[in-house]
């Protein structure tokens, strides 16, 4: 049963990094491949009527962490409290920006708030990636299970590591080069012209950046958390999610170079799907690993909820899933195509 | 410690407070939104479906911004209330989740369809789209009020082991008695904001002698609504409440009436303020006899005051709590009279040109907003000094490694973003409002 909510939550925090990914990667890009405001409101024509429900996979996620796991939800948000204000922050800032744009028509209002869309992109990408860092680590949980991080100390992973050192500003990086990359694919998917050629020539270069970076990511994970590795020789089919990111990677150059934009697209999605995964099979059955003492880290088995909750649960969550994803279905196929700007709206 | 505690509650209270200033709206303008286009579907007005644009516009803006600001109450369970959470998420857990995976995907991606679908769905497939945001938003209303109900009355749990309490009863927990009158009372309490909202803008348009054929259809919508859902939210939906509160937390009830000696025959207290150091009211306006006729339907029925309880159980803030209750009672009556003059001159036709009355709905908006805050502080102090009534105190659900100052500086910063979003958010209103219902037909036209 744990294991499936396991399943279940890095299930919805894939298809948020995915869906919310790509709009997340066209902020931290539009003021460059966007210049002129009708190339402005093409980028977020592209990403208007979908980025709120996007942005909604991370608020079932976390609803679902908070039913599931409340030990580990009630841990990790309080431990990690500034940071997630501050991206709370962040989050408020960069929908505002998206969504109050276009209700006046002068052109500093308008430069006002691309540029906090594109700030609020940005940041939230590097935040994004340093949380998976921080999880990698581990963070100083006390024997109830709480722990407290300051933002920063010395940048040095140990002893005392705030949320950002060196090692999870990498991770930040990965995630912010990751997003770009995914983000110029979908604009280049959905647009034409020269946001198109922009947007492609932007991936072709980030992609080797995500990369280099993933390498260094990868060298500097095994050697400050071994561990990671053991379920992998114990379970050798868990080798399959890296293989999903490799062949992401490898699509991501070869459709950039080919102009399949779609193709590019979606193999940056099953790059990010592929990574989270491999994270999360190393990981488990930790889901917030302790640095103080590993007897303290949280598992999945010592953070679940009830039996029986977690068991009606799997009923409703089930069908609502099946529900949202049809959903999306059909939003996504009713704004399918290029897009095309009207005077209201975006 | 104890400033920690301060801090917490003070950002938990502001940061919800100005949240629900918005979902009040979404969700009584989700309903009258559903209604002028049916009108229009079924006459055929193109007037009707153009108010029906212009308010999706407001609705619009006003979603936004309760879409921003909802998502740090998500967090803030976590953040904030770590004990709690880890208590009680096993329960609450479910109904948060649920709003999540049923309301808020429905409501994001319906939305969508209905603000920038209309001539891609055609008017019946559009009215369907404002139909399912509508009902999103009310599904969104029930899972965070059953979240409530729960804290306030819980009920299908049980304690493990290890302290914390387990979901027992999924229908239960869904079904649980407090929600019918807190349910029906919250939604028909953002149904009187909404309408207040719509005759205001119309009797605005009215009196300055603008777009008075859109006025007219505001006003008359907005009273319409109005009288019904004012009535409606006294009776019998407050009373309910009332009923409610006294049979689960009979203090509580004494603190908001201001009852501070059990007595036969209580008086029903109209104006007044409670002394702590006397433990009495001072300069009591009051009607005897009436509040045991009330609650008893008897005038001689005993009813307990504060002093049958416990201190220690006593909420914790009684004046604060006193005076939440009397707004909304008061503001409750005060908009009956309001809405049933409205009516009576509009069935002698006369609704339109009486310009004293047009001026009170127009400036007779905010109030609503007030009496919603002021019921939900009547709720929530009054569940003082339980975080969940009769199982956890509030002291003992803060986490416990967040430092007051760390939460003074996110609750300065809530202050700080919160006031800038809400002078934007008036800027656009306010400019929607100015540029008026022929402005959102152009924009549609092309
Ligand atoms: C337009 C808004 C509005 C108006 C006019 C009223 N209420 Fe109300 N009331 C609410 C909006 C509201 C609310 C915001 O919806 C609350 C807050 C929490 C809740 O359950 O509903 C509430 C709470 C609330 C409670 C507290 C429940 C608790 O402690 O949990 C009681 C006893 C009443 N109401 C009773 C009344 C009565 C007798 C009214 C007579 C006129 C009245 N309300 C008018
Ligand atoms: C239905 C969803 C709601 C839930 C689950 C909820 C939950 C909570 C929690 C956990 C606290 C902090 C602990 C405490 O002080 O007891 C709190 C306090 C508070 N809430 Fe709510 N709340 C809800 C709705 C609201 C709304 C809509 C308002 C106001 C408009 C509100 C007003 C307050 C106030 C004023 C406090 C501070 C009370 C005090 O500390 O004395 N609540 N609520
Ligand atoms: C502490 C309690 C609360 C939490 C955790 C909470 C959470 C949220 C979140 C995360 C959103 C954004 C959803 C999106 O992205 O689409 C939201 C919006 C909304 N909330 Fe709340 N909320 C709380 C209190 C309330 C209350 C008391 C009500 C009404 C009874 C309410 C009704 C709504 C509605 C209708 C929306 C959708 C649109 C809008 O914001 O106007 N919420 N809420």
């Amino acid at each position: 049963m744990e294991i499936i909510w396991f399943c279940a939550i890095a299930f919805m925090l894939a298809m948020y990094t995915i869906l919310d990914g790509f709009d997340l990667g066209a902020g931290i890009l539009h003021l460059y491949v966007a210049r002129n405001d009708e190339e402005r409101r093409t980028v977020l024509g592209a990403i208007g009527p979908v980025w709120d429900g996007n942005e909604v996979w991370l608020l079932a996620a976390g609803g679902t962490l908070y039913f599931a796991f409340p030990l580990l939800y009630a841990s990790s948000f309080s431990g990690f409290y500034l940071p997630l204000m501050i991206v709370l922050w962040l989050l408020m800032l960069r929908g505002l920006g998206i969504e109050l744009r276009h209700h006046v028509h002068h052109p500093m209002w308008k430069t006002f708030w691309d540029t906090v869309f594109a700030i609020g992109s940005i940041l939230l990408a590097i935040f994004f990636g340093a949380a998976l860092g921080n999880v990698v680590r581990g963070v100083p949980l006390n024997e109830e299970g709480y722990f407290f991080s300051p933002l920063w100390t010395t940048f040095t992973v140990r002893p005392e590591a705030g949320i950002l050192d060196w090692f999870t500003v990498m991770m930040g990086l990965v995630g912010l080069a990751t997003l770009k990359v995914h983000g110029a694919n979908y604009l280049a998917m959905k647009t034409t012209g020269v946001v198109q050629e922009r947007s492609r020539r932007v991936a072709s270069f980030a992609v080797w950046g995500v990369l280099a970076l993933s390498v260094a990511t990868l060298i500097a994970s095994s050697s400050i958390h071994p561990e990671i590795w053991t379920n992998y020789s114990e379970h050798f089919w868990g080798y399959i999610f890296p293989l999903v990111a490799l062949f992401g990677m490898g699509g991501m150059f070869y459709f950039n170079r080919t102009k399949q934009d779609a193709k590019a697209f979606l193999s940056s999605a099953s790059f990010i799907g592929g990574m989270l995964a491999s994270t999360a099979f190393g990981l488990f059955p930790n889901v917030l690993p302790a640095s103080t003492d590993s007897k303290y880290s949280l598992t999945v088995y010592n953070t679940a909820a009830g039996e029986y909750g977690l068991g009606v649960g799997l009923i409703w969550w089930s069908i609502g899933i099946v529900i949202a994803l049809g959903y999306f279905t059909y939003l996504f196929y009713s704004f399918r195509g290029k897009v095309k700007i009207h005077s209201d709206g975006y | 410690m104890e400033d920690a505690l301060l801090l917490h509650r003070l950002q938990f209270a502001f940061t919800i407070t100005f949240h629900y200033l918005f979902p009040q709206l979404t969700m009584g303008l989700g309903l009258l939104i559903v209604i002028m286009k049916g009108i229009a579907l079924k006459t055929g007005s193109e007037f009707y479906n153009n108010s029906a644009r212009f308010w999706a516009k407001i609705f619009a803006i006003n979603f936004a911004i309760g879409v921003v600001t909802g998502i740090p109450m998500e967090f803030q369970f976590g953040t904030n209330w770590a004990r709690f959470s880890t208590f009680a998420g096993g329960v609450i857990g479910q109904t948060l989740a649920m709003e999540g995976v049923f309301a808020f995907f429905l409501e994001s991606s319906f939305l969508g369809l209905f603000l920038f679908g209309e001539k891609k769905l055609g008017p019946r497939l559009h009215f369907f789209a404002a139909f399912m945001v509508f009902a999103g938003s009310w599904l969104s209303g029930y899972f965070i009020i059953a979240t409530n109900a729960w804290m306030q009355h819980p009920v299908a749990y049980e304690v493990a082991s290890d302290g914390s309490v387990a979901l027992t009863s999924f229908w239960g927990l869904l079904l649980n008695p407090w929600i019918l009158w807190q349910y029906t009372h919250t939604m028909i309490g953002s149904v009187v904001t909404a309408s207040f909202a719509v005759a205001a803008v119309g009797a605005f348009y009215l009196l300055a002698h603008r777009n008075e054929e859109y006025g007219k259809i505001f006003v008359r919508t907005g009273v319409i609504a109005g009288v019904i859902s004012t009535i409606l939210v006294a009776f019998p939906t407050g009373d309910g409440q009332v009923k409610n509160v006294l049979n689960h937390q009979p203090v509580t009830f004494a603190a908001m009436e201001g009852l501070f000696e059990t007595q036969e025959g209580a008086p029903l207290v109209l104006i007044g303020q409670p002394d702590m150091e006397k433990r009495r009211l001072d300069n009591p306006l009051h009607v005897p006899r009436m509040l045991s006729f009330l609650t008893y339907l008897h005038w001689g029925a005993e009813v307990k005051g504060l002093d049958a309880f416990p201190e220690e159980n006593w909420p914790t803030n009684i004046p604060l709590l006193y005076y939440s209750y009397h707004v909304m009672v008061g503001l409750g009556t005060m908009f009956i009279g309001i809405m049933l003059a409205s009516v009576y001159l509009m069935r002698r036709g006369k609704l339109y040109s009486a310009r004293p009355l047009l001026w009170i709905l127009m400036l007779a908006f905010p109030f609503p907003y007030i009496a919603n805050t002021a019921g939900w502080w009547t709720a929530e102090l009054g569940r003082q000094p339980w975080l969940v009534y009769g199982l956890m105190r509030t002291v003992d659900g803060t986490s416990t490694t967040v430092s007051a100052g760390n939460t003074l500086f996110t609750l300065l910063g809530f202050a700080g973003m919160y006031f800038v979003i809400g002078m934007l958010f008036l800027l656009l209103v306010v400019k929607t409002i100015t540029a008026g219902p022929e402005a959102a037909l152009k924009s549609h036209d092309h």
